[in-house]
């Protein structure tokens, strides 16, 4: 693998080729913040929180560090006002659906995001994906997966694998920015497993 | 049908179908495209076929045609029937006019006056298809053969010419020149970006993995528009020799039709275009005995808007939910199942055969510095003739309202066009001059997107036309990133509240806000187009969204919110018109009593506006100021005079 250099806020970063943005700020110690990125999952770029100010081939301008691969000489910036301002308003509206997100309101104080701004849709789901991705790519149970698309989307538990495989798993639970993923677990569970399929409280 | 081995097969073959074909005899053709069909196509063309059996006119000698064709654009006056030699152009023709039209125009070569094109502003009668304005003003390169093939027959395609271009690509080009003369001619994608299609194929050519894909994106989704499935519907075979061409170009073996399943017809003459071009030998192994293979399968998109985008077309296509990805890598490097993967719109691959038959110069002799060749737009919304048409790039936009659409209909005065679809933005009066081609179009807030043209006029409320294209992306965003997802659910409430009268002093500005972190930090370019409708209408109208916040006034009378219906005690003779035709039974009065409208009642349908006869013109819209309230009881009688009596 070739080495790359590239620029990140001002300091010269050294990254092999194919590494994201996010990857070689992270190795050189740089601090992006990120909502829907988890190290063992493949980088899916949905919650843009992590949107850095690039300089490429002459063209300035906002991308997501979680899925941007290096090039030489790329100028990154992981703060400027723009990103900051983005990043704001992008928190701004995920506050509206999950307001008491620790995840969220960490964010919030740092970018000065006021979660009143937008009118509240308590959802509590900010769509993430952590927990579809986390069951598709690591256990490959599909058992929760998403619904719908535009402003309807959401995640749901899919009844017939989620009886089978979920009881005695529930390793997306710690994922959960919002702990959403419990309440939708439990509320599948109730409403709509297979009779057959219910395993005592125990778990035994 | 017999395979044909070699070009030397294919001009005998081509010359046996003309050989049969008597260009002076009559040939009836009837448009059987979407849109005519809808108009009641099929009934005329029974019709056609029953008179003449009726008439023994195809049993003794062959001496007239019946061809079902495809679209050639003027949809408003279907159905169309146009007669050859002639080119007689019959508009709205009936089931019960063919039998005076097989009468009459094929035997008698008399022309029936009452069918005929007639122009609004002269008032002269139009007999030849080509001289009707609308017609006239157009350059059509892509969908002039529409009306002339039976888009259902490989034979009727290669009477006009059909698969020429193959012959001389595979049999005097290297796929290298082919890349290369598509580059010299500026040919830029049709699909909306404006990418230069030739360096498009380069780069995947230039991709070192050996599998290769070749994709037609037909996956037209704009709300009205037409293009695309028009080409499809009436000329299949001239995407299917560009996409070979391009295949052959590339190095691409498999190539894909992603259609809209929507789109039935597209898809039933797509499907058996590519049947019969597989029996001639056009397509499989060997082509013309050129050596090169390709294939080309069908897929039917499942109607979702974002699956126009390139990536989404791509996951859509290996089974995937329509989600973009990440560009780069782009499609050209990692595309379908992380091949190679060059995709074109239909109409950039319908302009290949043209290319390479006439040369890189017949495009660039077409058009303005950046923008080459002629662009097929859905003209459609207030305007007089309301079609598909087909121009040089760098025509007005003026021209194309007034001369090829022929004006906004009703006196009424022209407000914008929206150009570009749903992600594109709002044009005003002061730009009609303005020359269409990509870069233009940009320069004024709009996009050329795939050529959907919508024209507004004063009675068009800008708030309105925002929230209606939000509306429709808010349910065609995939939801995947934030930025389009959650800043188009915004900016749709905001303008929502607007338009009833809630919109508050800021929320111009934080639509503002919105529209700019979704354009630029959306994954992709529908997000980052999403914003467009919103921008180019606060840019230009701003005034109207301040009517709304500030007066709760809608200028337009749109917003069913903001306005209200007042009968004038003054005006009002009482006629009981509007009282009968209200379907609320909000109107109150008698026949010699003065209406008036309930407000509690009232739906604002503006049932009453209309129907009050225009001499009295008694009903009244009203915005941003109170309704007047309703005249006393006693003062409702009306004393008419009759006869010089007095009742």
């Amino acid at each position: 693998m070739s080495e790359i250099l590239l620029q990140i806020d001002g300091t010269e970063v050294k990254a092999a080729e194919g590494m994201t943005i996010l990857k070689a700020a992270q190795s050189a110690g740089i601090y992006i913040p990120t909502l829907c990125h988890h190290e063992k999952l493949e980088p899916y770029g949905a919650c843009r929180i992590c949107v850095v100010e690039v300089d490429a081939r002459g063209r300035k301008g906002l991308v997501a560090a979680c899925l941007y691969p290096v090039e030489s000489d790329l100028v990154v910036r992981t703060r400027s006002e723009k990103v900051d301002k983005t990043r704001k308003i992008l928190l701004e509206q995920l506050l509206a659906h999950a307001p008491d997100a620790p995840a969220l309101k960490d964010l919030a104080q740092q970018y000065g995001a006021d979660k009143d701004r937008f009118a509240k849709e308590s959802s509590f789901c900010i769509l993430c994906g952590l927990c579809v991705r986390y069951c598709a790519e690591v256990k490959k149970k599909n058992a929760v997966g998403f619904v719908d698309r535009g402003a309807s989307r959401e995640i749901n538990f899919v009844p017939e694998i989620a009886s089978e495989e979920c009881w005695n798993c529930k390793e997306c639970f710690p994922l959960c920015p919002t702990s959403y993923l419990q309440a939708a677990y439990h509320l599948t569970e109730a409403l709509a497993f297979p009779r057959a399929a219910l395993k005592p409280a125990s778990g035994k | 049908m017999a395979r044909i081995n070699s070009p030397a097969e294919l001009e005998k073959f081509r010359k046996g179908i003309l050989s049969k074909r008597d260009p002076h005899k009559p040939c009836i053709a009837v448009c059987t495209g979407t849109g005519c069909l809808a108009l009641g196509a099929a009934k005329v063309v029974t019709a056609f076929k029953e008179e003449i059996k009726k008439k023994k006119l195809g049993t003794k000698v062959d001496v007239v045609d019946v061809r079902e064709t495809g679209c050639p654009g003027f949809c408003e006056r279907g159905p169309i029937v146009v007669i050859y030699p002639e080119e007689t152009c019959y508009l709205q023709v009936q089931p019960g006019d063919a039998e005076e039209i097989v009468s009459q125009t094929v035997l008698a070569k008399k022309v029936i006056d009452r069918l005929l094109y007639v122009d609004p502003t002269t008032g002269e009668k139009i007999v030849r298809e080509s001289e009707i304005p609308f017609y006239k003003n157009q350059m059509r390169h892509l969908i002039g053969n529409n009306i002339k093939i039976d888009p259902k027959s490989i034979e009727d395609y290669l009477a006009v010419g059909g698969y020429s271009a193959l012959v001389k690509a595979l049999g005097q080009m290297t796929p290298e020149q082919v890349v290369e003369l598509v580059k010299d001619s500026n040919l830029r994608g049709r699909g909306g970006a404006g990418f230069p299609t030739g360096k498009k194929w380069e780069f995947t050519r230039n991709s070192p993995d050996q599998t290769r894909y070749v994709i037609v994106n037909a996956d037209e989704g704009d709300p009205g528009a037409f293009m695309d499935r028009a080409l499809l519907e009436g000329n299949p075979f001239s995407v299917l020799e560009g996409l070979t061409i391009g295949a052959y170009a590339i190095g691409s073996h498999e190539g894909y039709f992603y259609v809209r399943q929507e789109y039935p017809l597209a898809v039933e003459n797509v499907t058996l275009a590519i049947k019969q071009a597989e029996e001639c030998g056009f397509l499989g192994k060997n082509i013309l005995g050129s050596g090169f293979d390709f294939t080309i399968r069908v897929h039917r998109g499942a109607g979702a808007f974002v699956c126009g985008e390139e990536t989404s077309l791509l996951m859509s296509l290996e089974g995937k939910a329509g989600e973009p990805r990440a560009r780069p890598p782009y499609p050209a490097v990692k595309g379908l199942w992380g091949k190679p993967t060059n995709i074109n719109n239909v109409e950039t691959w319908a302009n290949i055969p043209l290319l390479i038959n006439n040369g890189a110069g017949f495009l660039t002799s077409i058009g303005t510095e950046g923008s080459k060749g002629t662009k097929i737009f859905s003209l459609v919304g207030k305007v007089n003739n309301t079609g598909l048409v087909e121009v040089p790039m760098g025509i007005t936009l003026g021209d194309i309202v007034y001369k090829v659409g022929g004006g906004i209909p009703g006196g009424k005065k022209f407000k914008a066009v929206q150009t570009g679809g749903p992600s594109g933005g709002c044009i005003p009066e002061k730009h009609l001059d303005i020359k269409v081609d990509f870069d233009e179009l940009k320069k004024v807030g709009a996009i050329m997107g795939s050529g959907g043209m919508i024209v507004m006029d004063e009675d068009t409320c800008m708030v309105d036309v925002a929230k209606y294209f939000l509306n429709f992306l808010t349910g065609e965003s995939c939801g995947k990133c934030s930025p389009c997802r959650e800043g188009i659910r915004q900016m749709l409430k905001i303008l929502t509240n607007i338009s009833k009268g809630k919109g508050r002093e800021g929320d111009i500005e934080l639509l503002e806000d919105l529209s700019e972190a979704t354009r630029d930090a959306s994954l992709c370019a529908l997000g980052g187009s999403a914003p467009n409708p919103v921008l180019s209408t606060i840019h230009y109208f701003r005034d109207e969204y301040e009517a709304h916040i500030k007066e709760k006034r809608c200028p337009a009378y749109v917003c069913k919110e903001l306005i209200s219906y007042h009968i004038d005690p003054d005006k009002c003779q009482a006629c009981m018109i509007c009282l009968r035709k209200c379907p609320a039974e909000a109107i109150a009065g008698d026949k010699n009593q003065i209406h008036i409208i309930d407000q509690e009642k009232c739906t604002k349908c503006g049932t009453c506006f209309e129907v009050c006869p225009s001499r009295f013109a008694a009903v009244r819209r009203i915005s941003g100021e109170p309704v007047p309230p309703p005249i006393p009881e006693e003062a409702r009688m009306i004393i008419r005079e009759s006869k010089g009596k007095k009742k």
